[in-house]
Order: C-alpha cells, then sequence, then structure tokens
C-alpha cells in the first residue's frame, strides 16, 4: 500500500519541478526581480507626474488671465444724484448693488439673498425686497423678515472719493448679525 | 362654472391641501384595524379596482379640460415645463393602481388561506422570441412616437442668456427638484440643500436592512405590510409628489401661493413677518431683549430639537411601534426611528411656520447654524 501511495506523489512532484523550471527560464529572459522594482518606481514616477500636471491644468483654470467681471470697487457718481428716500436699482445688473439714500446717508446692498444666492427685486410699492426662489423678503435697509433668508442683506464699504463721487467697494462687506453695519464705513453720512 | 373655481382656489391652498391630504392619507393606506374599518365603509378600497382606476382617470381628465378653459389655468398648464407633471400625475395614480390592484387580489387569497396569484406558475408561458421582444420592440415604437410629438409640439422652454442679477419670478427649480425647493422655504439651506438629501438618499438604501418582513417578496400584498407601505407612500405621495404639484401650480411670483385659477398678481400681499423661537420667548413672553450669548440665547431651540430626537425614539417604542422595536433591535430601531422623525420634521416644520409664524428653532446665523 505505501509503495502505491508514494508513486503517484513521486511523480507529481517530478512535474512540479519540470513546470517551474520551465516558468523560470521565461521570467529570467524578460525581467529580473530588481529591475520589475526600478521600472515599477519609473511606472509610477510617470504616472504621479501626468496626474500632478493635469490636476496643476485644472488649477490653472482658477486663475485666468483676463477677467470679464465688473472691478469690485467703483464710483457710482455725487451723492445729489441719489434721492432721499428712493432705492436705485441702477447699478443692480453691473454691480449687484442697490444704493438706499435716507434721510441720514447713503449706504450700499447687497443683491445676493442671504438664503441661497437668489437676485430679489423691489416691490416699491410694498416698499420691500422679495426673493423669486424661495419668498424671502427683505426690508429697505436689508433687514430679513419673510421667508426663510436667517440673516439680514451685507452692506458694502462705502466712502467718498476725492474728486466728489461715492465709492463703493465690494472686497470690504458688513454683516449686520455681526455688529458691522455701525462702521463708519458701512454708511455715508451725507 | 366660477363657484367651482373658487372652491378650488380655496380647497387647493396648501395649507388646507396638505392638512387634508395627511388626514386623509390613512383611511386610503389604512396602518391599522381602525382605519381598516373605516376604509371599508368610506368604500375607498374601491380606488383599486377596475372601475376606481376609470373613475379616477376621467375624473381627472374632466378636471384638466374645464381647467385648460381658464385662461390663468391654461398658461400654467400648457408651460411646456409643466405639461409632464399633468402627466405625472396620471401616471403616478396609474402605476399606484397597478400595484395596489394586485396587493387587494391578494389579500383576499390569503385571507381565504389560498397562495398568492405569483404562486403557481402560470400555464401559458411565453417565449423571449418573439413575444417579449416584439412586446418591448411595439412599446419602443410607441415611445419615439411620443417623443417626436412632444419634442414637435411643446418648444424647449429655454429663455434668455443666464444674468446674475436678473432671476426669473417665479424661479423654479426642474420639476423633479420642486420638492427640495418647497423644503428649502421651510429649512436653512444646508439642511434642505445638504443634509436632507443625503439622508433621503441614505434612508432608501436603508430601507431592506429595516424592513426584513419577509411578507411579499416576489409579489404585492398590503394587509401583513400595512405600516411599511404606509410609511414610505407618505414619504413618497404626500412629502414629494404632493410638493412637485404644490410647486409647479400653486407657486408665483414671488413664490406666494397662488389658486390655479387665480391670476399671478406680482403684488400679492401676504404680510408675514418670520420671528425665530427665541424672539418669541424672550422678547414676547418674557419681554426682555434676547440675550447677548448665544447659547442662552438659543437654548429653548436646542431643548426643542434634542427632545425631540431623544425623548420619541423611546416613547414610541414603547407604545405605537413596540413591534418594530422587538422585531429591529436597538441599533435597527435607532436607524428606523431617526429617519422616521426626519421624515416628519417637514410636515411639522411646515405647520410651525403657517401657525406661529416661527422661522427658526435654533437661529445662529454668525455660524450659519438654523435649524
Amino acid at each position: 500500500m505505501p509503495a502505491e501511495a508514494e508513486q503517484p506523489l513521486q511523480e507529481k512532484k517530478s512535474s512540479q519541478q519540470a513546470t517551474a523550471s520551465v516558468g523560470e527560464g521565461t521570467i529570467k529572459e524578460k525581467v529580473q526581480r530588481r529591475s520589475f522594482i526600478s521600472w515599477l518606481a519609473v511606472a509610477w514616477v510617470a504616472f504621479a507626474a501626468a496626474t500632478g500636471g493635469f490636476f496643476t491644468m485644472i488649477l490653472r483654470i482658477f486663475f485666468p488671465n483676463v477677467l470679464f467681471e465688473p472691478p469690485q470697487s467703483f464710483k457710482i457718481g455725487p451723492p445729489d444724484e441719489y434721492e432721499i428716500g428712493l432705492v436705485d436699482i441702477r447699478w443692480q445688473a453691473k454691480f449687484g448693488t442697490w444704493i438706499i439714500r435716507d434721510s441720514e446717508g447713503i449706504y450700499a446692498l447687497s443683491t445676493v439673498c442671504t438664503h441661497l444666492g437668489c437676485t430679489p427685486n423691489w416691490l416699491e410699492n410694498e416698499s420691500k425686497f422679495k426673493c423669486p426662489c424661495h419668498g424671502s423678503g427683505f426690508r429697505r435697509s436689508g433687514i430679513n423678515f419673510e421667508g426663510p433668508a436667517p440673516r439680514p442683506l451685507e452692506r458694502y464699504r462705502i466712502v467718498m472719493a476725492d474728486d466728489g463721487q461715492i465709492l463703493i467697494d465690494k472686497s470690504k462687506k458688513f454683516q449686520y448679525e455681526k455688529g458691522q453695519w455701525s462702521d463708519p464705513e458701512a454708511f455715508l453720512v451725507v | 362654472m366660477e363657484p367651482f373655481k373658487n372652491f378650488i382656489d380655496v380647497l387647493t391652498q396648501p395649507t388646507l391641501m396638505l392638512t387634508l391630504a395627511m388626514f386623509t392619507f390613512p383611511f386610503f393606506f389604512p396602518m391599522n384595524d381602525w382605519f381598516d374599518k373605516w376604509n371599508r365603509r368610506l368604500r375607498l378600497n374601491l380606488l383599486w379596482t377596475k372601475a376606481g382606476l376609470i373613475a379616477v382617470i376621467i375624473g381627472l381628465t374632466l378636471f384638466f379640460v374645464v381647467g385648460v378653459q381658464d385662461a390663468e389655468f391654461r398658461l400654467i398648464m400648457l408651460k411646456p415645463d409643466n405639461v409632464p407633471i399633468v402627466g405625472l400625475i396620471f401616471l403616478v395614480y396609474f402605476f399606484m393602481w397597478v400595484s395596489m390592484k394586485q396587493a387587494s387580489d391578494n389579500d383576499k387569497l390569503l385571507s381565504t388561506g389560498e397562495k398568492p396569484n405569483e404562486y403557481h406558475d402560470p400555464d401559458e408561458k411565453v417565449l423571449v422570441w418573439p413575444d417579449l421582444v416584439y412586446v418591448e420592440f411595439i412599446s419602443l415604437i410607441l415611445c419615439m412616437c411620443l417623443l417626436l410629438v412632444w419634442s414637435i409640439g411643446l418648444d424647449a422652454p429655454l429663455e434668455e442668456p443666464a444674468n446674475p442679477a436678473a432671476t426669473p419670478n417665479p424661479s423654479k427649480a426642474p420639476w423633479y427638484f420642486l420638492g427640495l425647493q418647497e423644503m428649502l422655504v421651510y429649512f436653512d439651506p444646508w439642511l434642505a440643500g445638504v443634509v436632507f438629501p443625503t439622508i433621503i438618499i441614505f434612508g432608501l438604501m436603508a430601507i431592506p436592512y429595516l424592513d426584513k418582513n419577509p411578507e411579499g417578496s416576489g409579489y404585492y400584498q398590503f394587509k401583513n405590510r400595512r405600516l411599511a407601505i404606509s410609511i414610505y407612500m407618505f414619504g413618497w405621495i404626500i412629502l414629494w409628489v404632493l410638493l412637485i404639484i404644490i410647486g409647479t401650480f400653486l407657486r408665483g411670483p414671488n413664490w406666494n401661493f397662488f389658486g390655479p385659477f387665480e391670476y399671478w398678481d406680482i403684488h400679492k400681499l401676504e404680510p408675514l413677518t418670520n420671528i425665530n423661537l427665541s424672539e418669541i420667548i424672550y422678547i414676547k413672553l418674557f419681554n426682555t431683549g434676547l440675550p447677548s450669548n448665544i447659547l442662552v440665547r438659543e437654548i429653548f431651540g436646542f431643548i426643542v430639537v434634542f427632545g425631540y430626537f431623544l425623548v420619541f425614539p423611546p416613547l414610541l417604542a414603547k407604545t405605537v411601534l413596540k413591534r418594530i422595536y422587538l422585531q429591529l433591535g436597538n441599533f435597527g430601531y435607532g436607524v428606523f426611528v431617526f429617519l422616521l422623525l426626519c421624515m416628519l420634521s417637514l410636515p411639522i416644520k411646515m405647520y410651525l411656520r403657517w401657525i406661529f409664524n416661527l422661522k427658526y428653532l435654533i437661529a445662529i446665523p454668525e455660524y450659519f447654524f438654523n435649524i
């Protein structure tokens, strides 16, 4: 019995050796273990370089050579062009700003709804800004009072330029809920 | 015709319509024996018979045929964006009928101790080729015809080039997002726009792991899965389809509500001043100003929100949802009840807004955190 059992085992072994030696021979001719690792390194470096270059180019898109955007700060003429008690929407389309003059002075409101960023409409009869997207309403001052808007409209920096014109600077914002509306640059006393 | 139009305008006021829909819903999809009794007594189960299908389709068609005579409703109904929503109303009912018809048939068989229809192999088997492929081919041709007629008959609703300074009034999302847009009216953008859609998607994915009831696998039936079907249909029909219909037909300029036969008046005035819970408590109730400390100011909102998510799960586990709690165990039940409470928070918040003019329970605009 044991002799019979050994017989096939030996056969198996020898056949395994045969296939292994054939396999080694073919691999030896192509790639060796050391060179495989260095080839792998080359491949990874190439892959990383290609991917890196790709993402660098994508990042580059975010810094265009020319910006077709209106400037962040602009002059809107002398204060007497703005009537007391009126909401002036003439700069809404170009600069995204409403200019409002009351008995004390002038302030510049952002036209971006604080809920989800639509542009509200000024309704003269109702004396409020009303957003067409989710129904947020803002008073003339920019304070939110209806709909889902969580905070008042933002105000932009407003100062007098040297040439007697009003200068609006959109890069500086004043938020009511942070108590910034009392800042002297958030309001132009005329 | 005028009294009918006025009646519809009153009936479709979203406050009234949603209330009616929510309170009549359990009679259509009875989740316990009491509602089931009334479902039979009011003959509402006839809705899922062939006569019911014909009656509802004729009723809906009549409504739209009458409605299209009205100048205001015609403008809304025949707008190329909205025509598919009219079709959607028919289709939603039709497919609901297809499954509920089979479910009620199987319920009858099961109650007499028989096996459901699908249990028996059909005697007449058909071949994939040519029988199935033939039907598919015909469907394909019909769909192509429909699309051709649709694309020739209705112009694509294209508008002027986008201008960030001019938002159309009203500004409506694509129809499949109108439910979300309606949700955005009542919640902070990051909740309604980010957190809730994520919860909805993961909640839908969780359903097969929460609903392990083997009853009805492979065939439709209602009786042994009535809680599961009711909860799902409530979220789908009331909180999704109905909100799409409200957004399509009932939202007008300045995102105000308008009846279907009402003139879209841009100057329609709905005086409402929304206030936060902190303002209701500190200014109206205590008559003191708002405290300057944010946490003190919003403490009541935190109590309400945390209370809602901490008190209700154990309370429900001991009462109405006792069976589900025992089936699912602590973790499964926790997930299930969290999803359920999130879903119910939408109608709750809507009613808080409509009744108390409540804007946010917790309002911390300083850190963009509003609930």
